[in-house]
């Protein structure tokens, strides 16, 4: 089993260095995301390092104060707050010692050549605590040499050293000593049952700020002389612009130019083909003005003429070519274990369904923007962007710059999703800014949002079971999705591996519409669909629905498949604990329940939905939640990610839709795009299963259940399976029949 | 363009600025307060909350001319350093995800309590109902506010 993976092999001195403060303390740089990546490779030439290698600091004063300074992108996840608490703990000082800040852009020093992912907290915890030891090793070796003793003789606790006579030293009294010293190789970390940080509460570093409306996010950005650029694109993927009118926008206050981009974005394709999946190389008219709302107003009245360039797609057209893909025989084969085919026929019976999903947007809160200034001697790029390696790389090339030249910086951002790993703004304003030679920021309308997204792409799954002797003996899961298939370690993922014949066949559909990922990218839509057929073939072998989940289990154990890389036992584990704390199957009358499991993002996860009956219809009024995602490092966070996935995962469920036809999004406002809202939320009850395994993600692994979870306590309420999201659009089948409330 | 005198916050301001400007852009681009954030432009998310003559408005679809003398108060004026009841809820129970929306939550909050002190389950979720968390913060919120009332009695 692949529960705890190797820990990283790296040197110390290959991502840290300290040195003397000028001032007095301790500066200790590493490079946390270098650190965080499982491929970190040591510099070759060590004497070479120097503070452009680092982009995180532990800065300790000589009055025992801490400063992290982190360079992390924060998005909502709350990784700004758990991963300094992480080196915190190592380090063993109070977390109320430390101050956390995001790092401030010094060229000089360092670069922020940084990149995110959903995989922190899984890849950081090793490095993290290196770093936070190796910092306390350094400083209690600098106490031992005063006291000249054996620094293993030392203890520390909360920032302060004792000897083994009893004196005592703060870090800070010994900063200035330590920084003279060489980075140890070897350090010890703590026993997890020493933590006194990690598994405690920690409210979000940045609260203070957030409740009194200071700058923070991209939106918020200003800089001296800067101006607002609002950008036509075209309204409907596969139309190009042929001309435009910009008279009246030209004469409207503040509005200061009206130009035309696409040519650098066209060059940067025609290099870099793979680039056109997330840019649109048209022409796209951009007005630039002094404010925003004069921008946005001016851009209004551009009158635009588009020409048909590539075919304008319907979701009625997508829905039949997706249905065509699971009806024909042009799959790619991810898994296929035993023989299926032989297995169907040998079946007593069989159920074959079939699942259905739209496309969905981001709709992130903070819609898109980005700020760039641009001169002969300066790239200066600011904004919310979760790769900006990628995007400075992109930029240098499409402007025929040297990638030393970028300077990007990130800002807290109002919510990822997914959306801003594309960074299709970035190119698009780097554009602008090389045109125009201003500062400038480009704001993307609400409705520029949603209609010029990568979205999710819809999917259909069709998955077929086979019984025979009241076994589960072949199981075959086919997928059609518009531009992209499931990827990695999906196909792999439970009931693999619980079946001895078993089949995954995906099959896809190029659009030019733009698709990307979307928080729990398939898995968002397939824990749903499989979950929701688990629930059917349990009431058609006449067994109970957890049962045949557990009994599935079994079969896992011990395997030595290393695809396999959900644990039996731990998914058990979250089951039986989700069946203890709902109190499933002993709900009072008039609850109905939907049991669901998943295994995601290297976390288990078994959620139970409960369920009333209101005015005829059945009500989602509760989630109980069980989570096992190793060390939870801050559980007052940790329990906002689980209870917002789980939120999440349910409104997109019930409402999520975006329709296109003739190339057009049928909505882009949030009038005619529904999100769930306060009175849809049901309470959500988190339990995190208490181990000692390494920390694994929690940003993503409670949505995919959510929608499952509903749809089987929809069954449980009403008779009714629906098969298609969104929900809400089946209101016949969110229904009780008559009798049943009569009676 | 014509000029426009308003209070925010207890300044009096003056700005040049067409008639049809929303109060958000005018808080956002004129007076750099920033607290206040855009979400949908038509009054649809709550996002831009502020506070009217003491009513919750939706600044991007109230528009200059309209303001008046009234007095505005943004995120930045609720309180001078974060100690409002509202302010003080949300970082005890730790409401935010990203933060983006919660300007305007806790606008929305504050002036809802000012007048409903003894909210039932009801009430709140109704008043709060208009305005979007794309994090889903909801049952975080409602606790906030519940908690709000408390320290407003």
């Amino acid at each position: 089993m692949a529960n705890q993976k190797p820990s990283l092999q790296f040197s110390r001195r290959a991502f840290m260095r300290t040195s003397s403060l000028a001032g007095g303390g301790l500066l200790i740089g590493f490079n946390l995301f270098q650190a965080c990546k499982p491929e970190a490779k040591a510099p070759m030439n060590l004497a070479a390092l120097d503070y452009s290698n680092f982009n995180a600091f532990i800065k300790i004063a000589e009055n025992g104060a801490i400063t992290i300074f982190s360079p992390n992108p924060e998005i909502g996840q709350g990784v700004k707050t758990s991963m300094p608490m992480i080196i915190a703990e190592e380090l063993d000082v109070a977390w109320d010692m430390v101050h956390v800040e995001q790092g401030i852009l010094d060229t000089e020093n360092y670069t922020r050549q940084v990149a995110g992912g959903s995989q922190s907290i899984r890849l950081g915890w090793e490095p993290l605590r290196q770093t936070g030891a190796t910092a306390r090793q350094m400083l209690v070796n600098a106490a031992a040499a005063r006291w000249g003793v054996e620094p293993s003789e030392c203890t520390t606790s909360e920032g302060v050293i004792t000897s083994p006579s009893g004196e005592t030293l703060g870090y800070g009294d010994v900063v200035n000593e330590a920084a003279q010293l060489e980075v140890p190789e070897e350090v010890t970390l703590k026993d997890v049952k020493d933590f006194t940080i990690i598994g405690t509460d920690a409210s979000n570093v940045d609260i203070d700020e957030i409740i009194t409306g200071k700058p923070l996010f991209g939106l918020d950005y200003k800089v001296d002389g800067m101006v607002y650029a609002a950008v036509v694109r075209p309204p409907a993927f596969g139309l190009k612009l042929s001309s435009f009118n910009a008279d009246k926008a030209k004469a409207m206050p503040g509005v200061l130019d009206v130009i035309t981009i696409g040519e650098k974005a066209r060059k940067l394709i025609g290099e870099n083909p793979g680039i056109a999946a997330i840019l649109n190389g048209t022409d796209k008219v951009v007005v630039i003005a002094e404010t925003t709302w004069q921008a946005m107003k001016a851009k209004e009245t551009i009158e635009a003429d588009w020409a048909e360039d590539t075919k304008l797609e319907s979701t009625e057209e997508h829905d039949k070519i997706l249905s065509d893909l699971l009806d024909g025989n042009k799959f790619n084969t991810m898994r296929s274990d035993g023989n299926i085919k032989k297995a169907f026929a040998e079946a007593d019976e069989i159920l074959e369904r079939t699942y259905e999903s739209p496309f969905l947007p981001h709709n992130t809160m903070e819609p898109m923007n980005f700020f760039a200034d641009i001169s002969d001697t300066k790239v200066h790029l600011v904004g919310p962007v979760q790769t900006p390696e990628w995007k400075a790389g992109a930029v240098a090339q499409m402007l025929g710059r040297e990638p030393s030249e970028i300077l990007l910086e990130m800002t807290r951002q109002g919510g990822g999703f997914g959306r801003r790993l594309y960074g299709d703004f970035v190119l698009e304003v780097a554009e602008i800014a090389d045109a125009i030679r201003k500062p400038v920021k480009v704001v993307y309308t609400r409705d520029d949002d949603m209609a010029d997204g990568i979205y999710r792409m819809a999917i259909k799954y069709r998955i077929k079971a086979g019984v025979k002797d009241g076994k589960l003996t072949a199981y075959h899961l086919k997928e059609a999705a518009v531009n992209s298939n499931m990827y990695g370690l999906i196909p792999n993922f439970f009931p693999a591996g619980a079946i001895e014949n078993y089949q995954v066949d995906v099959a896809k559909y190029d659009s030019n519409i733009t698709t990307g990922a979307w928080r729990a990218p398939y898995t968002n839509f397939l824990a749903y669909a499989e979950q929701s057929f688990f629930d059917e073939l349990a009431e058609m072998m006449e067994v109970d629905r957890v049962k045949l989940r557990l009994d599935l289990l079994q079969k896992v154990k011990g395997t030595t498949d290393d695809r396999i890389q959900y644990s039996p036992e731990r998914m058990e584990k979250v089951i039986n604990t989700a069946v203890e704390k709902s109190g499933w199957g002993k709900q009072p009358e008039g609850v109905y329940q939907g049991f669901v499991n998943y295994y995601c993002h290297n976390s288990h996860v078994a959620e139970v939905a409960d369920v009333v009956i209101e005015n005829g219809t059945p009500v989602v009024k509760k989630v109980t939640c069980v989570v096992d995602c190793g060390i939870v490092i801050n559980p007052l966070g940790a329990k906002n990610q689980a209870e917002g996935g789980v939120i999440d995962g349910i409104g997109h469920a019930m409402y999520g839709e975006l329709a296109f036809e003739n190339g057009r999004p049928t909505a882009t406002n949030f009038n005619n795009y529904r999100l769930i809202r306060m009175m849809e939320a049901p309470d959500v009850e988190v339990h995190f299963i208490k181990n000692d395994f390494a920390p694994t993600g929690l940003g993503e692994p409670t949505l995919p259940p959510a929608g499952g979870a509903i749809a089987n306590a929809f069954k449980a309420a009403t008779g009714n399976r629906i098969y298609k999201q969104p929900f809400s659009k089946f209101p016949e089948l969110l229904k009780v029949p008559e009798k049943e409330i009569l009676g | 363009m014509p000029t426009y005198q308003l209070t925010v916050n207890g300044k009096s301001h003056s700005v040049d600025v067409s008639e049809d400007t929303p109060l958000l852009w005018v808080l956002r681009d004129h007076l750099d307060l920033v607290g206040t954030k855009y979400g949908c432009g038509i009054a649809q998310c709550g996002t831009c909350t502020v506070h009217v003559d003491g009513t919750a408005v939706l600044s991007c679809a109230l528009k200059i001319d309209q303001v008046g003398g009234k007095s505005v108060t943004t995120i930045e004026g609720l309180s001078e350093d974060g100690s409002h009841p509202v302010q003080q809820a949300w970082k005890e129970v730790d409401v935010p995800q990203c933060g983006y929306c919660q300007a305007g939550q806790i606008m929305k909050a504050s002036a809802f309590l000012e007048k409903n002190p003894d909210p039932s389950e009801e009430d709140i979720k109704r008043a709060m109902n208009g305005n979007l968390c794309r994090c889903a913060t909801y049952n975080r919120i409602y606790k906030a506010v519940e908690i709000a009332a408390e320290k407003m009695k």
